[in-house]
């Protein structure tokens, strides 16, 4: 590892000056990833701005109705929130479903939502890999790829996006609050669904943000259809395991059929993948199996699996609709 | 780059300098010698590293010492101390409770598994689901199920899970009546 400079930031100017005005610079939260990536070589920051002080760490009622959660707030410590479990839970769902107890008394908010992917050959400075040394090719795509992506993919990175929390927020309509270099005093808003990018020929980007944009909070919006939420994790043990394939979802139903739906997929692409071509299939229809699957597929049908995880497919259609079907009574959660 | 940081352990306070490289759990076994916490994979995937930090679980590979100068750190070693040191009798319930139930073999997990527990246990207490909690609206009842998926982030390479989860079911019904 090589030496660095760690601060501890105080107020949020001043981190986002320190990181702003050094191109080697890192915010630092828990440090479950970061450090991690020192350690391995993938990051090489030679300053660490420790933004865990900064007055970003509770979870407050937004007028409207809704909930502003501070950047700094631990991964444990929202999920244990009555309004999140009561509210939103997914959210909650999501969080515990991720990482280990121990990870998430450490894990940021901001943190997890910029956590890397777990992409072993990006994780290993031997291998060659686009996201990590742009140019260099993509070991994945004709190698190990069991874990990664079938949708929006590109020939230059085929990797998903490791984050529980991010799909559970994509699914709620949430928006990510960011201070950067170049806004001054105030702070830009972005939907949760257009905070990650598809890979395309930068896969070295993972997010919109720039070098310096902190993230200070995650806006939830009041959503009483949340309250009838779900997230479902499939993976190869069961607990303390990434997505194979993952579904958040919320339903509201009016009367007979699906009023409004939501809809987010993880461990399928570069990004959570907010389904909206099946929510378009479902709005005014009953909720029943056949309709579920019938989404699904309408969702899945421009999938792109690569020689190793063909099973993706069947796999998210099938979690779809038992994640729908949960939810609407068809069968006991 | 060197950081001057206070660290107390076990109830003692230890002024030490660390290059800012080093980890939480280096500081603990290389410099300070407590070596109670355990270094299995390093990278936050084994949980034997776990301590009780600022009195919740934590695991201290992935954790830069300096980022936690001040910090109060609880290891197995420390938990319910106060005895005649090594040798003694455990003072702790759920070290007496690992005993009964045959909760390792080889020992090297286990003040990862002790710490952990015992984090588990006062997140329980205070009501916090997990995610085998059928409603996570609900206050969660700790039975084998909840046990086992709160304490997956500790790895037992001996396998003894069985006597694991047992000596912790243990110490949680003591502690309901
Ligand atoms: C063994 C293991 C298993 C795991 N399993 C899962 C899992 O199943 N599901 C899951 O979702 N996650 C999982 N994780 C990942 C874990 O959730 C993340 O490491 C954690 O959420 C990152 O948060 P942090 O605060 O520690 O971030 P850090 O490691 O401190 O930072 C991560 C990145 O975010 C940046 N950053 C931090 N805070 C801010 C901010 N406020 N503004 C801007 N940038 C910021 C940092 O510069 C860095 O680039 C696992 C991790 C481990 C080690
Ligand atoms: S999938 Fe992406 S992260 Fe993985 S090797 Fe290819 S370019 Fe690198
Ligand atoms: S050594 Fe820290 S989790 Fe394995
Ligand atoms: S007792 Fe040997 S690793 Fe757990």
């Amino acid at each position: 590892m090589i030496p660095f400079d760690y601060r501890r930031a105080g107020d949020a100017e001043t981190a986002v000056a320190a990181v702003a005005g050094n191109p080697g610079a890192a915010f630092l939260g828990g440090g479950t990833n970061l450090v991690d990536h020192m350690k391995l070589g993938v990051a090489e920051p030679d300053l660490l701005v420790d933004v865990t002080r900064l007055p970003f760490d509770s979870v407050d009622p937004l007028p409207g109705g809704g909930l502003r959660i501070g950047a700094g707030v631990r991964n444990s410590d929202l999920a244990a929130d009555e309004r999140v479990r009561t509210r939103y839970p997914v959210l909650a769902e999501a969080l515990l479903s991720g990482a280990s107890g121990q990870l998430r008394n450490l894990a940021t908010t901001g943190g997890n939502l910029l956590q890397r992917t777990r992409c072993g050959y990006f994780q290993d400075v031997t291998t060659p890999c686009n996201k990590r040394r742009p140019g260099e090719g993509c070991s994945a795509r004709e190698g190990y790829h069991r874990y990664h992506a079938i949708l929006g993919a590109s020939p230059h990175c085929v990797a998903v996006h490791p984050s529980d929390l991010a799909v559970a927020l994509t699914a709620l309509d949430a928006v990510v609050r960011v201070r950067g270099p170049r806004d001054g005093h105030g702070e830009r808003a972005i939907p949760a669904a257009e905070l990650h990018r598809l890979p395309g020929e930068h896969p070295e980007w993972d997010t919109v943000l720039g070098h310096g944009d902190l993230i200070t909070a995650v806006d939830l919006p009041p959503l009483p259809m949340a309250a009838r939420s779900r997230y479902r994790k499939v993976r190869d043990r069961a607990s303390y395991a990434f997505a194979l394939v993952s579904v958040a979802a919320a339903v509201e139903l009016t009367g007979d059929v699906i009023g409004d739906v939501r809809i987010a997929l993880g461990g399928v692409a570069h990004k959570p993948w907010r389904a909206t071509l099946a929510e378009a299939a479902l709005r005014g229809r009953p909720p029943d199996r056949a309709e579920f699957r019938a989404a699904a597929e309408a969702e899945l049908a421009d999938a792109q699996p690569l020689r190793d995880n063909r099973f993706k497919v069947p796999m998210a259609r099938n979690t779809i609709v038992s994640v729908l079907a949960g939810l609407t009574g068809e069968e006991p959660r | 780059m060197d950081a001057d940081i206070t660290l107390t352990v076990d109830g003692e306070r230890r002024a030490l300098t660390v290059d800012t490289r080093v980890t939480l759990l280096d500081a603990l076994r290389d410099r300070l010698g407590v070596t109670s916490p355990k270094k299995g994979c390093d990278h936050g995937q084994c949980g034997t590293c776990t301590v009780l930090l600022d009195g919740r679980r934590a695991t201290t590979c992935l954790a830069f010492a300096v980022a936690h100068d001040g910090a109060e750190i609880t290891t197995s070693a420390g938990l319910g101390a106060g005895d005649g040191g090594v040798g003694a009798e455990p003072a702790h319930p759920l070290h007496r409770a690992f005993l009964e139930h045959d909760g390792f073999q080889c020992g090297y997990c286990t003040p990862g598994q002790i710490c952990s527990a015992a984090g588990m246990l006062a997140e329980a207490e205070a009501g916090w689901p997990s995610a085998v909690t059928p409603d996570v609206a609900e206050r969660p009842a700790l039975d084998e199920a909840e046990i086992r998926e709160r304490m997956s982030g500790n790895l037992c390479r001996c396998g003894a899970y069985p006597g694991i989860v047992a000596a912790i079911l243990g110490v949680a019904e003591g502690r309901r009546t």
